[in-house]
């Protein structure tokens, strides 16, 4: 794989970088480099952590020193092609917008000259890429988010947004997958729990998934059976 | 063997060495702010240095002992007691079932470790016990121990076992080990630290006269500092251009630089990716000492090269396990 550096995260880890924008050939090369790291386990290495444009491995420099690690990493990844990646998943998220559960629904329709119903539309019609997780357990970075519909975040966050609740903020949306404080305008909620830590896959999604959005009234979401 | 928690204390957390393997499902590897402290403390009971223990915050807990137990304190120093004797810290101790260990006041350090015999035993979550307070999981039921608790110790192991009888006195009076570590693993916790920092990716990016303060300044750890992060104040840092950055992994000891140039030090509840520029790195060997500060404290950075921090680090791991082994020879 050409264009790839490598970097010191501190003494314990080092961040292979395979890019410098968002972009969907950029995450190609993440989702490749993660393949490979899962493919052929490198002595020393503890665990990886891929991000838009960028892989972290944590290593134990007891094994390998940095020098040692990014050779081992270089010549595991200098052929490295993006080719026969397995398919992505494509994860449906059933959302009931606006309401109670969706308090800025009219304030996003308000601020681009559209109605409700259209900004759930454009919303629900966006084909969604996982580009990685982070923030806070489970919390998806998605692209795809329509330009129609980006709107600025809350001029004031709000202390508490209830786990589940779908917000735009800026270019992106996402759902937040545990309770926290937050500044995205928040159009609906979804009855999916989207990180468990019970659960054997905690995290609902996964960098390189798919996402579509799917509306749904709120007695399909107060009906919905969260464990299922 | 089991502690009941008559006080809580300010903030005592079940802790082991993390929750390794899920950050790239966003979930922080949180475990000991000291994690020198923890292992240390387990090995002195005959423990796996990475059993869990409990992590107590500068005003300590109110604890009975209900069965005997072996125990050790290490890092800060809270002024412990047992039954109101002052408590050796840094060795084993055969505790008698009853007693009762309690914290006064704070004279060096932030955190001290509970370690018992067998390790305090909850339900692991995504392979650890560790207490993540902020998304409430591991440890006992996600958040810090309340009043009236009682935490279950696991079995313990045949050198624990051993280490317990040769402590264990005739009239039932609590027996200390005349054997601790060496110095070089307990660090000389201060309320004003020296740190050693490895530059950071974007430390090239400041300017001339913020990248000399970063290293000739002391900063001030802020009253808003937590498990998460330290707040450092003190000269406002610069970047020399505003840099445009995409999301990236971060470390425990990575020192991000948000846009108000009051740097950040990212601890062990730590998000698992920032968007901020990160103008230095912690070196692992120096971890403790900033851990054990406490807001009001002090910090200065000293530079170090990535190679020397690891040959520390490598050094420091020797250190301990030739602990282990002659803990092992010393109970054969």
């Amino acid at each position: 794989m050409s264009g790839i550096s490598f970097s010191p995260l501190g003494d314990r880890a080092v961040i292979i970088r395979l890019g410098s924008s968002i972009d969907e050939a950029t995450h190609r090369r993440v989702r490749a480099v993660c393949a490979r790291l899962d493919a052929q386990p490198i002595p020393g290495v503890v665990e990886y952590v891929p991000a838009f444009a960028s892989v972290a491995v944590h290593y134990d420099p007891a094994t390998n020193a940095y020098a040692r690690m990014t050779e081992l990493l270089d010549a595991e990844l200098v052929h490295l092609e993006d080719e026969g990646l397995p398919p992505a998943r494509t994860v449906e998220i059933p959302v009931c917008y606006g309401g109670e559960f969706g308090p800025d629904l009219d304030d996003v329709a308000r601020h681009h000259a559209l109605t409700a119903d259209e900004v759930v539309r454009i919303h629900t019609g966006g084909d969604y890429l996982v580009h990685m997780i982070g923030f806070a357990p489970g919390f998806p970075y998605l692209g795809g988010l329509p330009e129609r519909i980006a709107t600025p975040r809350r001029r004031e966050p709000r202390t508490l947004v209830p786990a589940g609740s779908v917000g735009i903020g800026g270019s992106q949306t996402g759902v937040y997958p545990i309770a926290s404080p937050g500044g995205w305008q928040l159009i609906g909620r979804t009855p999916l729990t989207l990180f468990s830590p019970e659960r054997d896959v905690p995290a609902l999604l996964r960098a390189g998934d798919r996402v579509r959005f799917r509306a749904i009234s709120r007695d399909e979401f107060l009906a919905w059976d969260a464990d299922a | 063997m089991s502690l009941r928690v008559r006080q809580p204390g300010l903030l005592t957390t079940v802790q082991d060495l993390g929750r390794v393997g899920h950050q790239r499902d966003g979930v922080p590897v949180s475990g000991a702010m000291d994690p020198l402290a923890l292992r240390v403390a387990n090995l002195l009971v005959g423990n796996d240095e990475r059993d869990a223990a409990l992590e107590i915050t500068l005003t300590g807990p109110t604890i009975v002992f209900e069965g005997d137990a072996l125990v050790a304190i290490t890092g800060a120093d809270l002024s412990a007691t047992l039954d109101d004797a002052r408590l050796p810290a840094w060795r084993a101790i055969r505790v008698p079932s009853g007693a009762t260990l309690a914290f006064g006041a704070v004279r060096v350090g932030c955190r001290a470790y509970l370690a018992v015999a067998g390790g305090i035993d909850v339900p692991p979550v995504l392979g650890s016990r560790s207490t993540y307070v902020r998304a409430g999981f591991g440890g006992v039921d996600g958040r810090a121990l309340r009043r009236g608790d009682v935490v279950s110790s696991g079995a313990p192991s045949a050198l624990a076992e051993r280490i317990a009888v040769s402590l264990t006195h005739a009239d039932g009076r609590a027996g200390v080990a005349r054997w601790s570590v060496g110095a070089k693993l307990r660090p000389a916790y201060a309320d004003e630290a020296v740190v050693r920092l490895i530059a950071g990716a974007h430390a090239a990016a400041l300017t001339d006269a913020s990248r000399a303060a970063l290293h000739q300044a002391t900063f001030r750890v802020s009253s808003r500092s937590d498990r998460m992060g330290y707040r450092l104040e003190g000269p406002s840092l610069e970047l020399a251009e505003p840099l445009e950055l995409l999301s990236e992994p971060v470390a425990f000891g990575t020192v991000q630089l948000p846009p108000g140039g009051c740097p950040i030090v990212l601890m062990a509840d730590r998000q698992t990716t920032g968007g901020y520029p990160r103008i230095g790195e912690v070196a692992t060997i120096d971890l403790p000492l900033l851990a054990q500060l406490k807001p009001g404290d002090r910090v200065r950075f000293a530079p170090i090269s990535l190679e020397e921090a690891q040959a520390l680090y490598v050094e420091r791991e020797r250190e301990i396990a030739g602990v282990r082994q002659s803990i092992v020879l010393r109970y054969r």
